[in-house]
């Protein structure tokens, strides 16, 4: 008992010096070791177009010190990983060591496909994820555009859950992948269309 | 429910809900005004929009709110916590139109905020009804039980542990069916909640491992993956090598294949039969294999889990060369300078074979790259290329940008100065190369090259012939006085040009360096180091002179009429200057154009001939008084109190000499003598580093509060321990704390002494240890008294042979390095111990300068406190490191006492062992009841109570046979 506790106090004073000191290196523990901690699109401006998180964190408030906003302290994250990777040339290597982990990432037109892993993880695989789904992507959307994920953000996400689940590659054939998201599509398309009907909306409204 | 008044009220209008704006319709309102604040005031509006329509009873509208809320909360941050995101999601989560539970389970998977994490075990039961099979169509059916699995997997629900704990059962059907969803799931519901999951969960999860369906067993195998990753103890995973060893051999995927092998990376090095076996089946994949990543994957394997297998790690090696002979492409340069960096160092040779790659490498356009490439080459550093190396380093330095050349001399001056200079076996070129680096383009490392340069001086009495050297190129150079990042780097400079002023071949051209016109752009710190220099320097060419008129009597008359001479202008400008003390400076800076022309003449003619004569002294007392002058009244109070001690010391010369004049006699040559030795005395004792048991010696004053450390651990821990000062003597003692804490290897030194250096404490004083005890001063009182004459003498001499002594040194091998604690260095310093009780200089000089007899003791103050300041730095120090030590030994340090308390708890049948180790033995014990491994579960419950692995090995071998 008092072993846990000691851990989750540890790990809680990491999580605060995340927030406190972005410069320490190696502050940052998972919980749990996931083989892809977070997934980030960010444009060549710096806008966010999609963040998944699969590294699950506690927030819980040590007296006197100051309570950890996730959201704040999410959003640091992605300035920070953003700043790094953006600041990048063309003809360097897709890794960079960030806080203690890597940051594998890709350019494609003008978004940055990022994903967190760990230093231990094999850093060409996660490449090959990372262009997995942009090639799922472009043939679900057909030749993809970021105003396409910009307007469509859930169907990326849906996307994105079926290639990845729990931060592990879920499917590795593409076209297994479009088949079973466009048969969900057509599925929730059906299901819109019963419940669009004007009388549905009549009786709906005036239920 | 009919829209009533206070339904009105609290959500939205029929026409509103009509009307409501699409997530499209959000978007394109976000996008209408792209600077951040129309950016966040339509977020606001939109929240607020959302805020009512959330709470509308119709589920479309509710959905529609939900999903623009999601997306605000996922891209912009919108600060959801006074919109939770849970409770609309879990609402809609019920519904029957599978839209809106889409849209539902997307934004509950994707919630993050506490507040919503809170909620999650609501929707307990309507996960448990979208998991067990239902009576709509089978796709349907499908569709919503993945959407149920992924939400178990997401990050959401493993901080509701209690949601993992009830589906647990509903999890089983899902696995045995094979579902990657469920397996991920699984395994994350493992992870979150260990004692109540891994009974239910492990053996189907197992069972997935030997599945035909490549698709389960590639995620079963990302589950163990993940499972038995470092915070874990993979041991009890030892029983699944089986299955993975099949799937190894027989796998056709190489995402299934990475998995497999970071497993057995893990688990070979806890059984060496499992290393044998797997070997060959890797280095099948290492030749065969065409994926970069599997090929990676290998060489990462072989190298780090199994270093014992010489023609595997050759293959690998062979591999990692590979990939750095891509030239094309970065990533693979990258990843091969991180195998090369994984590279035990039994095969360090082979890491040499690719120097060149390497030192190439240092000049890559991406500063990884770069990266890795001084950190291999330092990793490669050892005493016989330390030389090439580092010189190739500096110059590199020279040619790379700012942040990279500082790395560079940061990673040179870390690595020579390891295990005090452990590497450096020609301290003649190291102090050539510490200048080199002080004046290499984008130097910004001055602290640490100055405290080296002192740390140098003090321990290795070789160098300083050369260090002084060294010095002088610095200190000449007036274009480095303006840079801001050298000044510490001067001031050792100074420092060590005055402390062994008797090595230097000019002391006048170093009198004339160190006031030079330009030390003006000085810190003041520095100046005062400076002046302090320009003290001792003085003093030692009165000491050479006095002690030549000794030997050549009949040359004393005529020096010292000229001496007297002279006086008349000393004496004149005293006057001026003290009475021009409220008139300021003015005075003085008339009288100085024709002096200094007149010196200038002496320079020129006579002085170059030989820095001891008669001319040069008084060259240089002129100089000094008319540079310093001015700076006797300076507002900084180091720079007044030497300027005005040194000032002194001339003027007392003179007034000697003054007194001589009169009363024609012998005798007042002696005193001239006798206050030249003395103070030449204070100067001539040996300083060396301060011994880390220094600080015991100092006893607290009364009054010092030492209770209250503990509260200071915190806030000191994190800070920098070097206290700022503006002493140059400082670096010494900060160092000697800092050699507490390296690894004590010491060269030549028995074991014993090894041992009592680690257990120093342990230890009851010795003879020596009693001597060390008197020998060092306190941390910060250098100075000692000599009352050791033979030091001086032995001072006196090394000054002629100074080339000789060169020469020597050159057929020497290595001079001796002095290290703290060690004996060696104990032999020589009892020999000239010395009781010093009192701060000589202030002594010496509160005798002599009899105006000024307040400032003395003021320093000594400084000196208490400054004393005192150390000392609560190193208790500070001391216990913030066994308070890491602790935590560390904590968080997993300690495998036995936690898995100790685990063996406990199973006899006593207790329920929850909630965290990561208590749940290793549980999932090892499910594991042991899946059928055929029956027979063996007494084994390896034993072995995974013990981290030691040998009673277990049988049991490994008959899995593999």
């Amino acid at each position: 008992m008092a072993w846990q506790l000691h851990a989750v106090l540890w790990l809680l004073s990491e999580l605060e010096e995340i927030g406190n000191c972005a410069h320490d290196h190696h502050t940052v523990t998972p919980l749990f070791c996931r083989q892809i901690h977070f997934v980030l699109l960010i444009s060549r401006q710096g806008k966010v177009r999609l963040t998944k998180w699969y590294t699950p964190y506690q927030q819980k408030q040590k007296a006197k010190t100051k309570p950890l906003v996730p959201l704040d302290f999410l959003e640091k994250v992605i300035k920070e990983v953003s700043a790094l990777v953006l600041d990048r040339g063309p003809k360097m290597c897709n890794f960079v060591d960030w806080q203690g982990y890597r940051v594998v990432y890709k350019r494609y037109a003008s978004l940055y496909f990022c994903m967190c892993i760990d230093p231990t993880d094999n850093e060409l695989e996660t490449l090959q994820i990372i262009h997995h789904y942009v090639e799922i992507l472009d043939r679900y959307f057909g030749n993809v555009c970021e105003l396409d994920l910009i307007f469509n953000f859930h169907k990326a996400y849906f996307i994105l859950d079926e290639v990845l689940i729990a931060g592990e590659l879920q499917e590795s054939n593409k076209k297994a992948v479009l088949r079973l998201v466009t048969a969900q599509d057509a599925m929730v398309e059906a299901a819109k269309e019963e419940a669009s009907s004007l009388s549905n909306i009549i009786a709906q409204a005036t239920k | 429910m009919a829209p009533a008044p206070p339904a009105t009220a609290a959500g939205p209008s029929l026409v509103e809900t009509l009307f409501q704006r699409s997530l499209d319709d959000l978007v394109k309102s976000l996008r209408a005004d792209p600077s951040a604040a129309g950016e966040s005031a339509a977020v606001a509006r939109a929240l607020s929009e959302i805020h009512r329509e959330i709470r509308a009873a119709d589920a479309a509208t509710k959905a529609v709110a939900l999903q623009k809320l999601t997306y605000l909360s996922s891209l912009h941050f919108a600060p959801v916590a006074s919109h939770p995101l849970a409770f609309p999601a879990i609402e809609l989560l019920a519904s029957p139109h599978l839209p809106h539970k889409r849209l539902a389970y997307l934004a509950a998977s994707l919630s993050l905020h506490p507040a919503s994490l809170s909620l999650l075990p609501l929707a307990t039961h309507q996960l448990h009804k979208d998991l067990s099979p239902s009576a709509s169509s089978a796709a349907a059916h499908r569709h919503v039980s993945a959407l149920a699995l992924q939400l178990l997997a997401s990050p959401a629900a493993a901080a509701a542990p209690d949601l993992a704990i009830h589906l647990a059962h509903d999890l089983v059907p899902h696995l045995s069916r094979g579902c990657p969803r469920a397996i991920a799931a699984a395994s994350r519901v493992i992870a979150s909640s260990p004692s109540a999951a891994v009974p239910v969960l492990f053996k189907p999860l197992a069972a997935c491992l030997a599945s035909p369906d490549p698709r389960a067993s590639t995620a079963a195998a990302a589950a163990f993956c993940d499972l038995s990753a470092p915070p874990a103890d993979a041991a009890p995973f030892l029983p699944l090598a089986p299955d993975l060893y099949n799937l190894l051999t027989t796998s056709r995927s190489n995402w299934a294949l990475i998995k497999v092998l970071k497993v057995f990376a893990r688990l070979a090095p806890l059984e060496s039969r499992l290393a044998a076996r797997i070997v060959d089946p890797v280095c099948q994949l290492l030749t065969r294999s065409a994926a970069m990543s599997l090929t990676f994957e290998c060489i990462r394997t072989v190298l780090t889990a199994l270093p014992a297998h010489d023609a595997a790690v050759r293959l690998a090696i062979g591999k990692a060369k590979e990939f750095l002979a891509a030239e094309d492409d970065p990533n693979l340069r990258y990843l091969g300078f991180l195998a090369l960096g994984m590279i035990g160092p039994s095969y360090a040779s082979t890491v040499h074979d690719c120097r060149d790659v390497i030192a190439q490498s240092l000049g890559d356009a991406d500063s990884n790259i770069r990266r890795e490439a001084l950190h291999l080459m330092m990793g490669m550093v050892d005493e016989n290329n330390v030389m090439d190396i580092a010189g190739m380093l500096v110059s590199h330095a020279a040619k790379s940008d700012p942040e990279f050349a500082n790395e560079i001399l940061g990673a040179v001056l870390a690595a020579c100065g390891r295990n005090v200079y452990e590497l450096v076996e020609d301290f003649d070129w190291y102090a050539s190369l510490l200048a080199d680096m002080a004046r290499s383009l984008h130097c910004a490392q001055g602290d640490e090259i100055g405290r080296q340069l002192v740390d140098v001086a003090l321990r290795v009495h070789d160098a300083r012939p050369e260090l002084v050297r060294s010095a002088r190129t610095l200190l000449i150079d007036p274009a480095l006085l303006g840079n801001h990042f050298l000044c510490p780097v001067l001031s050792a400079a100074a420092w060590i040009s005055g402390e062994y002023v008797q090595f230097s071949k000019d002391p006048v051209e170093l009198v004339e360096a160190l006031l030079q016109p330009r030390t003006s752009l000085l810190p003041m710190s520095v100046r005062a180091v400076y002046i302090h220099a320009v003290f001792k320097i003085i003093t030692f060419c009165f000491s050479m002179y006095v002690e030549r008129l000794d030997n050549s009597s009949e040359a004393v008359d005529a020096v010292f009429d000229d001496l007297a001479v002279d006086q008349s202008v000393g004496e004149e400008r005293n006057v001026a200057h003290v009475s021009g003390e409220e008139q300021g400076i003015r005075p003085i800076s008339v009288e100085k154009d024709p002096v200094s022309g007149e010196e200038k003449g002496i320079r020129t003619h006579t002085v170059e001939k030989d820095p001891f004569s008669h001319e040069s002294i008084l060259y240089m007392i002129n100089l000094i008084q008319t540079t310093l002058g001015p700076l006797v009244e300076c507002n900084e109070v180091e720079v007044q109190e030497r300027a005005r001690n040194l000032i002194g010391f001339i003027h007392l010369a003179r007034e000697i000499q003054e007194l001589k004049e009169r009363k024609v006699n012998g005798d007042k040559n002696s005193r001239v003598k006798e206050l030249v030795v003395t103070v030449r005395a204070i100067f001539c004792q040996e300083l060396g580093p301060v011994s880390a048991n220094a600080q015991k010696n100092v006893v607290p004053p009364d009054g010092l509060v030492l209770e209250n450390l503990a509260e200071l651990t915190n806030i000191v821990s994190e800070d920098d321990t070097t206290p700022s000062t503006s002493v140059v003597f400082h670096p010494r003692s900060c160092h000697s704390a800092e050699v507490r804490d390296e690894p004590a290897v010491s060269i030549g030194s028995s074991s014993l002494s090894e041992h009592r250096k680690r257990h120093g404490l342990f230890y009851l004083p010795t003879g020596k240890a009693e001597d060390e005890a008197n020998d060092y001063p306190h941390a910060n009182d250098p100075l000692l008294p000599a009352s050791d004459e033979t030091v001086i003498d032995d001072k006196f001499k090394t000054i002629e042979p100074v080339l000789a002594g060169k020469k020597i040194k050159s057929t020497k091998s290595r001079p001796k390095v002095v290290k703290l604690d060690g004996e060696d260095f104990l032999s020589t310093m009892v020999a000239n111990a010395s009781v010093p009780k009192e701060d000589p200089l202030s002594g010496a000089v509160r005798g002599v300068l009899l105006t000024r007899d307040a400032k003395p003791s003021s320093s000594q103050n400084v000196s208490v406190i400054m004393s005192e300041g150390m000392l609560n730095k190193t208790g500070t120090c001391e216990s913030s490191s066994q308070w890491m030590e602790k935590r560390e030994s904590d968080l997993g340090g300690d495998p036995t006492s936690s898995s100790r308390t685990n063996k406990h708890r199973d006899k006593k049948k207790g329920t929850d062992l909630p965290e990561i180790d208590g749940n290793e033995s549980r999932k090892h014990r499910s594991s042991s009841r899946s059928g055929r491994r029956q027979g063996k579960h007494k084994h390896r419950e034993r072995s995974s109570t013990q981290p030691d692995i040998v009673p277990q090995a049988p049991v490994i071998q008959d899995f593999l046979l």
